[in-house]
């Protein structure tokens, strides 16, 4: 089992900075998440819960305030952070197996070592058989599930989850989520998983951080005193679920999933699954 | 469905040809009408040659070697040029495509230079280089070196950056990130670049032995049809030219279907 870390936020502030104008992103954000433990964030779209996610992993920084994983201040990324995005951003040209290892590219293993770590996640995230298809032969949701196995395979200390069933149909969403909760229960590393559906963040988390827009601050944090599994159907289910709605106002308790920030983007599409805004490019 | 077509469709004649011999209709049609031009004297002029003519023209040249000795120096300079022009196209396009310095500095240039005609610089190359084999070689590496750059440029700037995020977190090194991300994401863009190339070269090969004339190649042996007024010869010329270009091409295409065949489908219907 892989070592699971505590992360403490606090007094976390960020701004972007757009044609001369500073824009809060994120405004005092103060949380704990304990070794071991899930978390669920939910918020509608403009407050600043993949900013969140993204400050953590170390894709974006300059913040305010302190990001400790177990008392270290994040600095950039590290092999102790995995993360899983909403589209499954794997490389089109290698095949499952291939996709797996790039995680432990990098990684202070033997070639043995490696080999079984892949074969161990393929495994965990149920896709023997597939090792050797390609990402554009693989459905939306077993390209998530490979997106998965390449965070986890480097074990690290958090697990990292930005909408990562966003763009899946309904049955195959519910699916995934109770593997993502097996998966949890088996390496028992801490999870963050940042979502618009409010019954997947209580099916899931131990507790739910209720973010609010503009700029983007917690508003709650609702914890779910419920065993697992849990039962979508159930009563307490139920009132924890309205608890969590009722704090985005009368017309959101309507539906019980927020407005997603985007329309999905389409998922294992053979063509062109990263579509990109004209003029964005890489540099060195 | 498909087991049963449906009877209509056998009323259109085109149909019935098997799908593989669709594509020889047309020059077989051109070909026979041609025949019988001849055939019914529709027109004395020299410039219609027989189609046996051609036939036995080309059976000659086959046969005394002399159309394979053209040919065969044709493609060396070809490929020659292709590999300077193509390698050096790679680099450049690297180099414009991930360095922001580069580009700067280079970019405005290369953009100027590229607009200038491929024939513009022949006068320039045949005063460098002379007229012989080397100002051709010049000539259709300078061909085969725009659309490698362009294509290369393109495909390094068109990799997600989604996908360099992930490097990103997977703590990837530079090397790592060109070698594994980089360089595989440009890769069709690339590919379609040096298809290009060795499809231009093929064409500026033929132009630099009209416009650079001495030596052996095929273009000379095209050019000595229409001076001798052997109308065989430059038909068996064109033939050749046109015949080695869509064996060049195909090459390329199985070459880049086999190599890009993780994007799926879609490409192989290209």
């Amino acid at each position: 089992m892989a070592h699971a870390a505590t992360l403490a936020i606090q007094h976390l502030h960020k701004q972007y900075t757009v044609r001369g104008e500073t824009l809060p992103v994120l405004e005092d954000i103060t949380l704990t998440v304990q070794p071991g433990e899930f978390v669920s964030i939910v918020g509608s779209s403009g407050c600043g819960k993949s900013t969140l996610l993204r400050l953590i992993v170390g894709l974006e920084a300059d913040y305010r305030g302190e990001l400790l994983l177990d008392g270290q201040r994040i600095v950039g990324t590290s092999l102790d952070r995995g993360i899983v995005f909403q589209e499954h951003r794997l490389f089109p040209w290698l095949t499952v197996e291939q996709n797996v290892a790039l995680g432990l590219l990098n990684a202070e293993l033997s070639e043995a070592d490696k080999r079984q770590a892949v074969r161990e996640h393929i495994e965990l995230v149920g896709l023997q058989g597939f090792e050797t298809a390609h990402p554009h032969q693989l459905s939306g949701g077993m390209s998530q599930r490979v997106a998965i196995a390449r965070a986890l395979v480097n074990r690290p200390e958090v697990l990292l989850l930005d909408e990562p069933f966003g763009a899946l149909d309904a049955l195959t969403r519910a699916h995934l989520q109770q593997e993502l909760h097996r998966i949890w229960k088996a390496e028992g590393i801490t999870m963050i998983l940042v979502t618009h559906d409010v019954e997947e963040a209580v099916y899931l988390g131990e507790k739910v951080v209720v973010m609010e827009p503009r700029p983007g601050r917690i508003r709650r944090i609702v914890p779910v005193d419920l065993p697992y599994p849990r039962e979508r159907g159930g009563a307490s289910f139920g009132r924890i679920k309205d608890d969590v709605l009722s704090e985005f106002g009368g017309e959101a308790r309507a539906a019980a999933v927020l407005a997603p920030a985007a329309p999905p983007a389409p998922s294992g599409h053979a063509d062109s699954p990263y579509a990109l805004p004209a003029g964005a490019r890489f540099s060195f | 469905m498909s087991t049963h077509p449906h009877p209509n469709r056998n009323l259109n004649p085109f149909t019935r040809i098997p799908k593989p011999l669709r594509g020889w209709v047309l020059p077989a049609a051109i070909v026979f009408v041609w025949w019988l031009a001849v055939r019914l004297g529709w027109s004395t002029s020299p410039l219609l040659v027989p189609v046996e003519t051609v036939l036995a023209t080309g059976w000659q040249q086959i046969a005394s070697g002399k159309v394979f000795s053209e040919l065969g120096a044709s493609l060396q300079r070809d490929l020659i040029g292709f590999a300077i022009g193509a390698s050096a196209g790679l680099v450049a396009g690297a180099v414009l495509g991930l360095s922001r310095l580069a580009e700067k500095l280079i970019g405005p240039s290369f953009h100027t230079l590229k607009q200038i005609s491929l024939f513009a610089w022949i006068p320039l190359l045949s005063v460098w280089f002379g007229l012989g084999d080397a100002a051709k070689v010049a000539f259709l590496s300078l061909a085969a070196f725009f659309p490698v750059v362009l294509n290369t440029v393109e495909g390094i700037r068109s990799v997600p950056a989604e996908l360099i995020e992930v490097a990103r977190v997977l703590r990837f090194t530079r090397w790592q990130l060109l070698t594994r991300v980089v360089l595989p994401g440009a890769a069709p863009s690339i590919f379609a670049g040096i298809h290009l190339a060795l499809i231009y070269a093929w064409l500026a090969t033929l132009g630099a032995e009209y416009l650079l004339v001495s030596g052996k190649g095929i273009g000379n042996l095209l050019i000595d049809g229409r001076e001798h007024f052997q109308m065989d010869l430059v038909l068996l010329g064109v033939v050749v030219v046109g015949a080695v270009g869509f064996a060049l091409n195909w090459i390329a295409t199985r070459i880049e279907r086999r190599a890009l065949a993780w994007r799926g489908r879609s490409v192989a219907s290209y």
